[in-house]
This record gives C-alpha cells, structure tokens and sequence, in this order.
C-alpha cells in the first residue's frame, strides 16, 4: 500500500460542544474513490472541511503528505446561478495569483480550452453558467477544480438535485478522473443512485459506523444506525438495492 | 450651447465636475463588487457610518478624511466580520453598526456642535465645497481602488462568486474582503463632498445593476457600471449646475433615468438578472434549498 495522501486520526471536532465528528480515523489513498455516506447533520461536510483543512480538529490529527494538491467542488444547490460569469471566466477563477493582470494569457486560455475539451464541454466556454444543463453545470465546477491540478478531488453532494442521465453522466466521469490517478471523496446520501455504484462507502453519523464495499456497508443494520430508519436491501445483479419498507407496505396495503 | 458651455468657464464647476465624473466611475466599479455579494445596503449603511466619524473628527479637530476614514474603515470591518459569521445576515448587520454610528454622529454634533466642513453638504452633497485638494484626493483614492482591482481581480471575483471554495482554492478570503472593504470606505469619504451621505448609495447600487441587466459577463460588467457611473456624474452635475438642484440628486436621477431607459428598451426581459442581487453570496457549505428555479 502506498503513503496516504491524508490521514486523519481520532479526529473529533463539535461544534458549541454538540459532537460533529468522534475518533474518525480514515485513510486516503492516491488510488482512493470513497463515498461518505450518511444523512444531513451527520458530519459529512465537517469532514470534508476537516480534510480541506478548513477546520481543525479539537482532538486527533490530520497529517497531508507533502505535495498533496486538494481541490474542491461544490454542491450546485449551493451556487448563485445569476452570478453574471460565463464558464470559461468561472474555470479562469481557479488560477489563484498566476497573473498580475485580470485577463487571462494565451497559455491560459489554452489550458482552459484543454481542461473543458477532456471534459467535454470545450464549446461551451462563452456560455452564461446558468445556461447550461445539470450535467454540463457539474463538469464546469469539475473543470475549475482540475485546473489546480488536484491528486484529490472533493465534491460535496455531487447529484443532489440532479436527473437520473446526469447522476450517470457524472459518475462515469468521476470513475474516468479516478482511472486517471486522481483520489475522490464524494459525500452522499443517494442509496441506489450514486452510493451502490462506488468502490468503496464509509458510513457515518458522527462516528464511522461501518467501512468497506457497498455489500459490506449497505446493510440493514447499518442503514438503520445511519439514517434512523428501517430499511431492506435486496440484491440485484450482484448490487444491493435499498427499499424503503413503509413505502412497499402502503403499496401493499 | 453658449448656454451649456457656460459653467466650464468657473473653476468651481470644473473641480465639481471632475470629481462628480471620477466618482461616479470609482463607485460605478466598486459598486459591481458590492451589488453580487448582496450587501447594496452597504453603500448606504456605511456612508451613515462615515458620518459618525465626520461628527467626531469635526469636534475634537481631527482631519476630516483621516477620522472619518478610520471611522468608515473599521465600521466595513466590523460589518464584513460579522457578516461573514453564520447566522446574521450582511443586512442586518450593516443596520446594526451603521445606524448606530450614524446615531452617535447626530449626538456628537448636538451635544459640542459642528466645527467642521458644513452639515448639509456632507448629508446632500454641494460642489461649491470642492476644493483642489478634495480633487486630488479622489484622483488617488481611483488611482489606488483601480490598482486594487487590477491586481487582485481573480481573488476579488471568487471571493464574491463563492468564498468558501475561494478560501479552499488558496484565497486569503480575509485580506481580500477586507482591502475591498478599504477601497470602499475610501471611495464612500472621497465622493461624500459632492453626493452626500444621503444619496452615495445610489451611485454604488444603481450603475452595477443597470450594467447586470446589459450583460452576463462579469468583465463587461465592470466596464458598462464604470461608464454609466461616470456619466451620471457628468450628465448629473451639468444638471445641476443649470437647474440649481443639489449635485446628489441630479447625479442620482441620471442614473435612475438610465435603469429607466435601459428597462423600457429592454421591455424588463433582463430584469430577472437583477433577482439574486439581494441574496449574500457567501453561501455555506451546507445545502439550501432551490436551484435553478428560474431556467
């Protein structure tokens, strides 16, 4: 196994002495594609902020081996769609200090041709961000984070809020970033949709509750520690797929 | 003609205009900052604020620019700290500080009276109080805020786009708000000569929302707010030159007559671009909820 790119070990953190994170120990991989699984409240985004070092932990440590890039994609929920920028100035945002002047260098403008081109949405560049489909909107917000040129990527949620092509489109696309040698952490509390499909989950409420493929994380026991709720999983070309009890049983009855 | 040429011919005027032209490009650009971080109440509030500050210098005899600098720089300060914090909205914020600083400005001047430049023109705005140092003032208040921008451009853009994920990126989000914050207290002090507390807002909010109706680009943006910021300051203190009406208030009407103009050729289509200009942009990393409500 080679060095983790970050470590985070009994890492605890709570915000006005209400606990958010308890003894997370969790290591990542440069080969890693992790989801963090679990409902709202229960620590996700703390966690991805702990690992951003956005904040620091009250107990335990986070060590980053060095040269580590970490780039970041937000949830689109949390975008202000209006803002007057088109993709290719919001992908432009990224470069941080490379330039004394606003506009952008030839040598620029050809890196943020290249990043939108491997991700397909090249021919987009003078678009408004807001016209732009769900799908389009992730791949842009993915484009800015590879312009930093990361050895891990972070997307909070990313398809919350999105159709069923596009949570396909960005998890074919987070699958190719990954073959390519880019670690990912994802955080999500889409069972079926997105959490089936990965590698690898880590159950969270607070603490890790559970740790492995989705067959060794999603089960009923877990899901119930999770998410508070009963739920049953059944199998389905070798993939655990969760069913919601209550609904089948207003359906039944 | 001979008319409208009349006024060039005071030195006065020609100061007035100057610095009506320059301050109207300068708020024209800050303005854009402010308006997409929905703190358009900032403009407002802070000019309050400064008169706080006016008061105090004006009794204990301190320069005008420098004590009521100071007094404008730390209530930005204050405002974009607790703003910043979750929980307390930009707006509320603003109102809180900058009322009260405005309020204790009132009690100063009523409890040891008015000792510096006259009240009226720093609430309304007068170009016959403009002097060549007032002129060079504001030429290197632009010269600085131009400077600013130009070289902190992309940090100044993500920080308003989205500061949390700025801050990840390596943005120092802090020291960029807070030299925005700087540029603005300069800019709001510089122009208070001629547009006065009661309306320098205007002349940060209007043109940046005119300019957000014309265009999707933030470059563009920058550029159409500082020109329709500058020509209501020149359209404006022709104006009231010839119709003898405070300068504020002609610079202002400008530019509410441009939004007019702009919104009738428009037929309102880009109006619905103006809608998120009220909502804080820092958003946190939590969910919220409705996107893309309007596609």
């Amino acid at each position: 196994m080679s060095t983790p790119l970050i470590e985070l070990r009994q890492v605890s953190f709570g915000y006005d002495a209400r606990p958010v994170l308890l003894d997370v120990d969790l290591d990542i991989q440069p080969s890693s594609f992790i989801g963090i699984l679990g409902p709202s409240g229960s620590g996700k985004t703390t966690l991805l902020r702990a690992i951003l070092g956005q904040i620091r932990p009250q107990r335990g440590s986070i060590s980053r081996a060095p040269g580590t890039a970490v780039s970041y994609v937000p949830q689109l929920e949390t975008v202000n769609w209006n803002f007057p920028v088109t993709v290719g100035q919001c992908v432009l945002m990224s470069r941080i200090g490379k330039r004394l002047v606003p506009w952008a260098s030839p040598a620029e403008r050809r890196l943020v041709t290249q990043v939108l081109d491997r991700l397909g949405i090249a021919d987009l560049q003078d678009r408004h961000i807001r016209d732009l489909s769900g799908g389009q909107q992730q791949r842009m917000f993915i484009a800015r984070a590879l312009l930093r040129d990361p050895s891990l990527l972070l997307l909070d949620e990313p398809t919350s809020g999105v159709d069923v092509a596009t949570r396909h489109e960005v998890l074919h696309l987070l699958q190719d970033l990954n073959s390519d040698g880019i670690a990912i952490i994802l955080t999500t509390h889409d069972l079926n949709g997105l959490a089936a499909h990965l590698p690898e989950l880590v159950a969270l409420r607070t603490r890790i509750l559970a740790r492995g493929t989705p067959e060794d994380v999603v089960k009923p026991w877990v899901l119930e520690q999770v998410f508070g709720a009963r739920m049953e999983v059944l199998q389905h070309l070798g993939m655990p797929v969760v069913v919601d009890p209550f609904a089948a049983d207003r359906r039944a009855g | 003609m001979t008319t409208l040429l009349e006024p060039f011919a005071y030195s006065f005027f020609v100061k007035g205009l100057i610095v009506a032209t320059v301050a109207g490009a300068l708020c024209g650009s800050i303005g854009v900052f402010i308006v997409l971080r929905g703190m358009s109440y900032i403009g407002h509030g802070l000019s309050h604020a400064i008169f706080g500050g006016f008061a105090a210098s004006s009794v204990i005899g301190l320069n005008y620019y420098l004590g009521a600098g100071l007094w404008g720089l730390l209530s930005a300060l204050a405002i974009q700290k607790v703003s910043r914090r979750r929980g307390i909205s930009a707006d509320a914020a603003i109102g809180v500080i900058t009322t009260a600083s405005f309020a204790l400005g009132i009690a100063i001047l009523t409890f040891y009276g008015n000792k510096g430049p006259s009240f009226d023109a720093a609430l309304f705005g007068s170009i016959l109080g403009v002097t060549t140092t007032d002129v060079w003032i504001l030429v290197g208040v632009a010269v600085f805020a131009l400077l600013v921008v130009t070289l902190n451009y992309r940090r100044l853009l993500f920080t308003t786009f989205d500061a949390d994920v700025a801050a990840v990126s390596g943005v120092n989000v802090g020291h960029v708000d807070a030299l925005l914050m700087l540029v603005l207290s300069l800019s709001i002090l510089s122009t208070l000569t001629v547009i006065g507390v009661t309306l320098v807002a205007a002349t940060l909010v209007v043109p940046a929302v005119i300019a957000r109706m014309l265009t999707v680009s933030f470059h563009r943006m920058l550029i159409i707010s500082t020109v329709i910021g500058a020509t209501s300051g020149f359209v404006g203190m022709n104006l009231s030159y010839h119709l003898d009406v405070p300068s504020g208030t002609t610079i202002v009407l400008v530019g509410a007559a441009i939004f007019g103009i702009v919104l009738a050729v428009t037929g309102g289509r880009t109006l619905r671009r103006t809608r998120d200009l009220d909502d804080v942009v820092d958003l946190p990393l939590v969910p919220v909820p409705s996107r893309n409500a309007e596609r």
